[in-house]
């Protein structure tokens, strides 16, 4: 992998007047990362994404790729390529002339540009669409013509803005698989902004969490998600309980959670809902301090010792499954 | 059975739904309309009108050399005034729609540009003269600054006068169908084509003006329509030295000439529907309306 084209952000800084929407962070891109910008929404991971890109000025900090700072430049010369969440194609383009957008813009002729525009629909299978407009394509076909566009200027860093919340969720989650069967074959870094952990979970080789302004926490998908180090980021990702302890809050996985009879486990509990999901089965149980946990057990370890909504049961983990929390 | 009388009392309250607007629109724009056909057959003495079925009142108006100097003159002043609106349109629009951020202080700057609106067109019009006029404000303060040792001739009763008039009364309609349309253009569109590498004037010319043109399509109407019928504005400042068809229409008027008058305003009203229909050739408007 070439390293010489990695993104940098170093202490990224935005304010609005007197509101800051990023707060001097500081992260590292290795170069063909599928890295994915998760947070609520206004936490301002749109605000960096817009930054990299060169539609948002940079108001402290810089950002580097592969070694140059690229923070004033303009957003064509900077080796990144945006897609936009609304797609953004030109309405009075054809998909062939919107994907050649940025050759035409060059001066490249006619001929030329349209060839090589056509390799780029032939990469997202859209070759049957080259001449209609954008209007008569669906979603999907939307986003693949903007991926085209997009990747036509060869870019080192593809930024995608909220790709696939347009699309419905059967759509979503094909769309999700191709983004990520390209970017294996382009081997370009992804930098892709989104606030849900499923579609992050999916995708990212690294995720960055945010919330107000700040990075939460941020690394390879897996440590993220195996060892939350905040509060925030183990609800915001999901699949977790936050649960206050005596040596003070601590994060378990659902399906880290054990249910046995007795009384004699780490909390007490009582159940208040238990919900079937297929292979799994979902048993929301209050505990003491006017909580509530969530244990994710197997339809086989449910079935063999069913419980009813009401029954007393007693909460375990194994020590290792348990994360203490700053926050 | 019952089936039926539904579907008859649903055609029954079609009609009736639109009637009041067909009604309107008969009353008040077809029979006009078809009056002006009918009296511009109608023949003329020096003292009176009689009903005919006579061409010569087309004979007349296509044969004279007058006519065709006239319409070519009304043409020159809407082709002026229309490039003179365009550019200045275009620019405000612009201006509102791209470079001023907030929606607040685009509705103000919006408003402002309507405000000479609130006075009677002939008003504004006639505020020019003192302005342009042999000694008025422009020649005494060129004079007084040494531009010019002489007034300037041609800058009141001239085809220069005249043209300012209809670029001063007119521009507005050419702004607000522009500054509508530029209004629903995607901004990340305007980031789409920095992102494809363009440059200011290439976004202009590859998005912009391509994304605008059913507002200019409607501006352009607007402001042809004006021109080509106007007569007020040519006669004030013009001082009556230039004639364009509407000039031409009221004078037969005065000289209670109706059927030489109806008979120059079908050739007129066929004038500017070709125009119109010509220009709706080239861009769809339906989806602006």
């Amino acid at each position: 992998m070439n390293h010489t084209i990695d993104l940098e952000l170093i202490s990224l800084t935005k304010r609005y007047g007197a509101t800051v929407a990023v707060d001097a962070i500081s992260y590292h891109f290795s170069a063909g990362t599928y890295a994915c910008l998760l947070g609520p929404s206004g936490c301002g991971k749109s605000s960096t994404l817009r930054m990299i890109a060169g539609h948002e000025t940079v108001s402290d900090g810089a950002i580097t790729l592969g070694g140059r700072d690229i923070s004033s430049l303009t957003p064509a010369k900077r080796g990144t390529a945006m897609m936009f969440q609304n797609y953004a194609l030109f309405p009075h383009l054809s998909v062939l002339d919107n994907v050649a957008f940025s050759l035409t813009m060059k001066g490249v002729d006619k001929g030329k540009r349209h060839a090589r525009a056509k390799e780029l629909l032939e990469l997202v299978d859209m070759t049957e669409m080259a001449d209609r407009l954008p209007a008569q394509l669906s979603g999907g076909q939307q986003q693949r013509a903007a991926l085209a566009r997009a990747l036509i200027t060869e870019p080192e860093v593809l930024l995608l803005d909220e790709p696939l919340s347009a699309l419905d969720p059967f759509l979503r989650i094909r769309m999700r698989a191709e983004l990520k069967k390209l970017q294996r074959e382009l081997g370009i870094t992804f930098v892709h902004v989104t606030h849900g952990q499923d579609e992050a979970l999916a995708l990212a080789d690294e995720i960055v969490v945010m919330n107000d302004a700040k990075i939460e926490q941020a690394g390879k998908t897996r440590s993220v998600f195996d060892a939350p180090k905040t509060a925030f980021v183990a609800r915001f990702l999901g699949s977790h309980n936050v649960v206050a302890m005596p040596e003070g809050l601590v994060a378990v996985r659902s399906d880290a959670l054990k249910v046995t009879g007795d009384t004699a486990a780490k909390l007490p509990g009582t159940i208040t809902n238990i919900e079937y999901q297929g292979t799994h089965v979902a048993l929301v149980a209050a505990i003491p301090g006017d909580q509530e946990v969530t244990a994710l057990l197997s339809d086989k370890d449910f079935f063999d010792n069913p419980k009813n909504v009401g029954e007393a049961i007693g909460l375990d983990w194994e020590a290792e499954a348990a994360h203490a929390l700053a926050g | 059975m019952k089936g039926r009388a539904v579907s008859r009392n649903r055609h029954l309250v079609g009609w009736v739904l639109a009637s009041p607007l067909s009604l309107v629109l008969m009353t008040f724009l077809m029979a006009p309309i078809v009056m002006i056909v009918v009296v511009s057959f109608w023949g003329a003495t020096e003292w009176s009108i009689y009903p005919a079925f006579q061409f010569d009142n087309y004979e007349f108006l296509l044969t004279s050399d007058v006519t065709y100097r006239v319409f070519l003159n009304t043409f020159k002043y809407a082709a002026i005034t229309w490039a003179c609106t365009l550019l200045i349109g275009f620019t405000v629009a612009y201006y509102l729609a791209f470079h001023i951020r907030s929606l607040t202080w685009q509705i103000a700057l919006f408003l402002l540009c309507t405000i000479p609106f609130l006075t009677s067109n002939i008003i504004r019009m006639i505020s020019w003269i003192p302005f342009l006029g042999r000694n008025g404000i422009a020649n005494s303060t060129l004079i007084s600054m040494g531009v010019i040792d002489e007034p300037l001739e041609w800058l009141l009763f001239s085809d220069f006068s005249v043209i300012l008039a209809f670029v001063h009364l007119y521009t507005l309609f050419m702004v607000v169908p522009i500054f509508n349309t530029m209004m629903r253009i995607d901004k990340s569109l305007i980031e789409a084509a920095a992102d494809g590498g363009a440059s200011g004037w290439q976004t202009l010319w590859h998005v912009i003006v391509p994304l605008t043109k059913p507002g200019i399509m409607i501006g352009t109407i607007f402001v042809v329509a004006l021109v080509m019928g106007d007569f007020i504005t040519v006669r004030f400042m013009s001082g009556s030295q230039s004639a364009n068809v509407g000039r031409m229409i009221q004078n037969d008027i005065g000289l209670l000439q109706y059927p030489s008058a109806s008979a120059t305003a079908v050739i007129l009203l066929i004038t500017v529907l070709m125009l119109i229909g010509m220009m709706l050739r080239f861009v769809d408007i339906r989806k602006e309306l």
